[in-house]
């Protein structure tokens, strides 16, 4: 079985963020950089499948050319072969310019069974990219799984828990398959000292928009047709009060003043 | 016509809320701004009833495409229809909700017709002539704009609860226009086998009160009382990663970065200390409590009420209070 798990990189939740405000995109130099912490999910699910089913992984990043990093860490958990998609033409592709990227450089790596990705990345916040990919490919979109059941790559059929809006969907699919996967639906494992030492000498293959093959006027900037206009602070929610007195007067004056909204039925 | 605003009306297996009506009030508003229509477009099985609704809410104009292939729910089939609707009438812009159903449905519909879209949108204006979109990004800490210049039509979903709902009127109806689109079961790749329906069935997304929980209730049975105050209100029960982290409390009840973003009329943290990451999934909540014993805790600049003090003797007394008030 031929297994992707999608990557991407994205600035260190607690870095400070730089923009690059005429462009409308982030200035990612010089900023702490992580995996999406979703993705670490996809990435285990990636490795978990391979284990259960036996099968090789192929992991995929769109980005800068610092976004090696983490195809290196998934290199050092042992993933079979890696691609970075790199090219200044994909600066500033927007989820569909993203997904028409990497469907590329999934159908270059050739008769991919299953697609892993993380549900939503902690910067652009979409959670998109997993629904397009798969109508992209033409493949089963399967998204926000909590538990892949079962894989059947010789009889292309896959069974996985969808953890959706009051309860959970059991979908059986054809193979190949695009599952987006929530947080909790595995532990990720840590790389080991000597998967990082044999990791950091490995190249990172790097594909271009040429090697890729993809249309230029559909990726990037150029091929975005989302444009952000305007990139604002939001403005802090005006200071509130602080109930002060006996715990009997507080909890008096909470009450009525959440009454007087009348939300409470 | 070419400038009306749609809006899709969310449903499984014919059941509907009010709140699959919701997106009807901003859609009437961006059409005035447009001097154009506000139309809604149902897909499943048997669409008269929601369409009839959609008259109600004030839809003037409804699109529907039906077959046996939509019941239940299926994203991919329900994909492929709206697609098909929005590529030939093209209206202006398409408003889906940001839920895990609305969310499947645009992505895909956009991703056919080639383009991007706007996820979980706060704001909505006519601006130019085109649909200013914007949303939060990296955990809320800013607010972007977008607008998608090339698409025909713009796509955004839309975070529940940001629009005041449209008002209902029984009495209006909508044309209905029904669109044949041929779709086998057999052009499908995935199949619903079973629903399990949640024990809890927390829908936090929808609920307009939350009681949330934080690492500070210090074990499993402060959600218990949380819990009291919640079903108290009618409302559900959320919590912090920590809190989660420490299974007091199953993830589906995560509110935050990593869990589920929310915009409840009341939002109550309870041993919650305000990290970036679990403002980011409640900041835009209309009326924010935040009861913690750490009077410097973060949570308190978010706080609309802040109540400095140890939850385990106010939960209770605000239980007691709700009770006598609320003649419950
Ligand atoms: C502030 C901001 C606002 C934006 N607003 C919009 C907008 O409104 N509309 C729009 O279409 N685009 C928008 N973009 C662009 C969009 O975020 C990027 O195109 C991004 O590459 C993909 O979207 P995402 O990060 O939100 O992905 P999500 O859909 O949240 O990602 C889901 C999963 O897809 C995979 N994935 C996503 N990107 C990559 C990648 N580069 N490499 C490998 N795997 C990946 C990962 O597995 C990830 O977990 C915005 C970007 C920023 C920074
Ligand atoms: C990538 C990433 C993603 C994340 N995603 C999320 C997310 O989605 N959601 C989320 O919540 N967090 C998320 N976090 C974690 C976040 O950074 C915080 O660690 C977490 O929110 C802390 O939870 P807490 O407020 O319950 O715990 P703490 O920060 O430990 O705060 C506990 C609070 O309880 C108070 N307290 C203690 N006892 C009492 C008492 N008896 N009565 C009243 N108050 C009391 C304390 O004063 C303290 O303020 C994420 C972190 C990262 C790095």
């Amino acid at each position: 079985m031929k297994i992707a798990v999608c990557l991407k990189q994205v600035p260190d939740t607690e870095a400070e963020i730089k923009w690059d405000i005429p462009k409308g995109t982030l200035s990612r130099d010089g900023m702490d950089s992580i995996t999406n912490p979703f993705d670490e999910f996809a990435l285990e699910e990636a490795l978990l499948t391979k284990e259960n089913y036996d099968g090789e992984i192929v992991a995929i990043s769109m980005g800068p050319e610092g976004a090696a990093d983490v195809l290196r860490n998934a290199l050092a958990l042992t993933v079979d072969e890696v691609a970075l998609c790199t090219d200044d033409a994909f600066a500033g592709s927007d989820t569909y310019s993203t997904a028409y990227v990497l469907a590329a450089a999934i159908k270059k790596a050739g008769d991919v069974d299953v697609v892993f990705t993380g549900k939503q990345s902690t910067d652009g916040n979409s959670g998109v990219v997993a629904a397009e990919l798969a109508a992209v490919l033409g493949f089963a979109p399967l998204t926000y799984v909590s538990k892949v059941r079962s894989i059947d790559a010789a009889g292309k059929k896959i069974v996985v828990e969808r953890a959706i809006e009051g309860g959970t969907e059991v979908i059986e699919a054809k193979l190949p398959a695009v599952v987006s996967v929530i947080k909790g639906i595995n532990e990720p494992r840590l790389p080991n000292l000597m998967g990082i030492r044999k990791a950091s000498k490995i190249e990172i293959p790097k594909w271009s928009a040429g090697d890729l093959g993809v249309d230029a006027g559909k990726v990037g900037a150029a091929g975005a047709s989302t444009k952000v206009v305007e990139i604002a602070v939001p403005p802090p929610r005006g200071a509130g009060e602080i109930l002060k007195g006996e715990i009997e007067e507080i909890a008096n004056t909470i009450t009525d003043k959440l009454i007087d909204l009348k939300v409470i039925k | 016509m070419a400038n009306d605003v749609w809006v899709y009306i969310e449903h499984k297996d014919g059941d509907i809320t009010p709140m699959s009506f919701e997106l009807l009030g901003i859609g009437k508003q961006l059409a005035d701004g447009f001097g154009s229509s506000v139309c809604a477009f149902v897909i499943g099985d048997k669409v008269d009833d929601l369409a009839k609704e959609a008259g109600a809410f004030g839809a003037t104009k409804v699109y529907a495409v039906e077959g046996d292939v939509f019941k239940g729910f299926r994203g991919e089939a329900y994909a492929k229809a709206a697609a098909f609707l929005l590529e030939k009438y093209k209206p202006e812009i398409a408003l889906f909700r940001a839920t895990s159903m609305g969310t499947d449905v645009a992505a895909a519909a956009a991703a056919q017709l080639g383009f991007g879209l706007c996820t979980d949108t706060i704001g909505l204006a006519v601006d130019g002539g085109k649909v200013k979109m914007t949303r939060a990004a990296f955990g809320g800490n800013y607010s972007v704009s977008v607008v998608n210049e090339k698409a025909a039509p713009q796509i955004a979903t839309v975070r529940p609860k940001a629009f005041a709902m449209g008002a209902k009127d029984a009495s209006k109806s909508a044309e209905v226009v029904k669109e044949s689109f041929a779709l086998a079961d057999a052009d499908l790749a995935t199949k619903v086998v079973e629903f399990i329906k949640s024990a809890t069935a927390v829908n936090l997304v929808e609920a307009d009160i939350i009681v949330s929980g934080g690492r500070g209730l210090g074990s499993d049975a402060g959600f218990a009382m949380l819990q009291e105050l919640a079903d108290l209100l009618g409302g559900a029960v959320g919590a912090s990663r920590a809190a989660v982290d420490s299974e007091w409390i199953p993830y589906e009840h995560q509110v935050g970065q990593t869990g589920k973003t929310v915009k409840p009329k009341i939002y109550i943290a309870c041993g919650i200390s305000g990290a970036i990451q679990h403002l980011a999934g409640m900041r835009t909540s209309d009326c924010i409590v935040a009861i913690n014993k750490d009077p410097d805790a973060p949570i308190f600049k978010a706080a609309s009420f802040g109540i400095v003090g140890d939850y385990k003797e106010i939960v209770p007394k605000m239980i007691e209070k709700f009770k006598g008030k609320l003649n419950k």
